[in-house]
């Protein structure tokens, strides 16, 4: 069994951060992983990032995970690495099973907990969504930026939020023709420099229509997508058909915390959160005593936030348990105020909307 | 289907490895996911679903759907997404839902 004061679950964006700040508190972090390497979705972020030079603003994701773990390798004697490893589950006495390499298992036992599992991809529903060919906006990203594998030929993009719309624009980087993004908003949802870009080049987006149905044997071979009323209601006639061999589903995320269902934090459904989240306090600590949650897997939102999320929990998870960071007040005043900038204006208005009903004081 | 030039990244593949699809012998890279190499070699179906056979491919490719199950080195159930290429790889659609051995 190992034994160690922070045991934090996912090595993205949040989970990084997470180790990095409880490790500077003096606390003995475990950073469990699934995958062979760490750094979670940022591998295939090929575009810069927003927000301010906090987040790493103007820095392409790929090289924020060089920055993150020169962070970590300097705290390296606080530090296990687990890579490989899937948590199981945790029992009632605090303890989690982990496999390894698909055929090892252990136990740790961890005084405080950080889930920091993310998000998973939604889906749509149409006929035929299942053909091959039909895949998830991060699949596509994952294939053409980690692998250098075009996803097809010819591709129609459905969701106008920012995924779609960088996604769309790392297509035409990797060679592959965009016929059109579609999204069944009235509006589109992403940035409007992106969105102006990509018109530039040459890609109709069609704001309020949706898919009617894919067509295809074995695979995608074409796309029907029609025209939806301002009741959000299908315009019979309004169709366009597109002979595409991929269609790129771009509709959002959903969090991912079954962790925390079995650890038997209280949950909530909060549309604005993109799913089921946890009720929280402002130290990212659960309804269940020294579980602490960050990242996409407490509320959907950028890789910039989940970070900041990451080095607040941290730093609080790590101070629960006595480890606390001699700057700890400072630092931990100046993550809230980023996070608050981060969800400042319009944009931000839905997330604060969602994180004023979990979080309980 | 592999991209060749790119504005930002450059590839670094592994060594070239040999590889069996059912009866087809493929290449593929070392460090690519099973699931990848395939796709670059045009294959995109997957298995197919348990009750109406409908193919399947991926579609989240992280690990987390599951539409991605297949027969590797006769283990079913395997998540070919996440999974790396090894030289000399058995990789089989999967029928049904595999027998556990």
């Amino acid at each position: 069994m190992i034994n160690t004061d922070v045991a934090i679950v996912g090595g993205g964006p949040a989970g990084l951060c997470a180790a990095i700040s409880a490790a500077e508190s003096g606390a003995k972090v475990t950073l469990i992983e699934r995958d062979g390497e760490l750094g979670g979705q940022l591998v295939k972020q090929t575009h810069m990032f927003f927000g301010s030079e906090k987040q790493y603003a103007s820095t392409r994701g790929i090289d924020i995970i060089d920055i993150l773990l020169e962070k970590l390798e300097k705290n390296k004697e606080n530090v296990t690495i687990m890579k490989n490893t899937t948590v199981l589950g945790r029992y009632e006495d605090g303890l989690i099973t982990a496999m390894v390499d698909e055929n090892k298992y252990l136990k740790i036992k961890p005084e405080s907990l950080i889930v920091a599992t993310g998000a998973t991809e939604k889906f749509l529903g149409f006929p035929n969504n299942d053909l091959p060919g039909i895949y998830g906006a991060g699949a596509v990203q994952t294939l053409m930026n980690v692998y250098g594998v075009k996803p097809g030929d010819k591709v129609l993009m459905v969701g106008a939020g920012n995924i779609g719309l960088i996604v769309s624009y790392q297509l035409m980087q990797a060679g592959v023709k965009v016929e059109a993004i579609i999204d069944a908003a009235p509006k589109i949802g992403g940035y409007l420099v992106h969105a102006s870009k990509i018109r530039r080049m040459g890609v109709p987006i069609y704001t309020s229509h949706t898919v009617k149905e894919a067509v295809g044997t074995d695979h995608l071979e074409k796309a029907v997508i029609w025209e939806l009323d301002e009741k959000w209601q299908p315009i019979e006639g309004s169709e366009k058909e597109y002979d595409v061999d991929v269609m790129c589903v771009s509709v959002g995320l959903s969090p991912l915390n079954e962790l925390l269902v079995m650890a038997g934090c209280k949950m909530q459904y909060v549309p604005e959160l993109s799913g089921n989240v946890p009720l929280r306090n402002e130290n990212y600590e659960t309804t269940a005593e020294n579980i602490f949650v960050a990242g996409d897997s407490c509320g959907v939102e950028e890789a910039s936030s989940a970070m900041v999320e990451g080095y607040l929990t941290g730093l609080t998870a790590a101070a629960k348990i006595g480890k606390i960071h001699p700057e700890f007040e400072e630092k931990k005043a100046d993550y809230i105020k980023q996070l608050d900038d981060l969800r400042s204006g319009p944009v931000g208005k839905h997330i604060r909307t969602g994180i004023e009903k979990i979080v309980r004081r | 289907m592999r991209i060749e030039e790119h504005p930002i990244l450059k590839f670094k593949r592994g060594k070239k490895i040999k590889f069996k699809f059912e009866e087809k012998t493929l290449e593929g890279y070392e460090g690519e996911t099973v699931a990848a190499a395939l796709h670059a070699n045009g294959i995109r179906v997957l298995g197919e679903s348990l009750e109406k056979h409908r193919p399947r491919g991926f579609y989240c490719a992280i690990g987390n759907c599951s539409s991605c199950l297949m027969e590797v080195d006769g283990i079913p159930n395997v998540k070919t997404c996440v999974t790396k290429l090894e030289e000399g790889m058995q990789v089989n659609k999967q029928k049904g839902k595999g027998e556990l051995k």
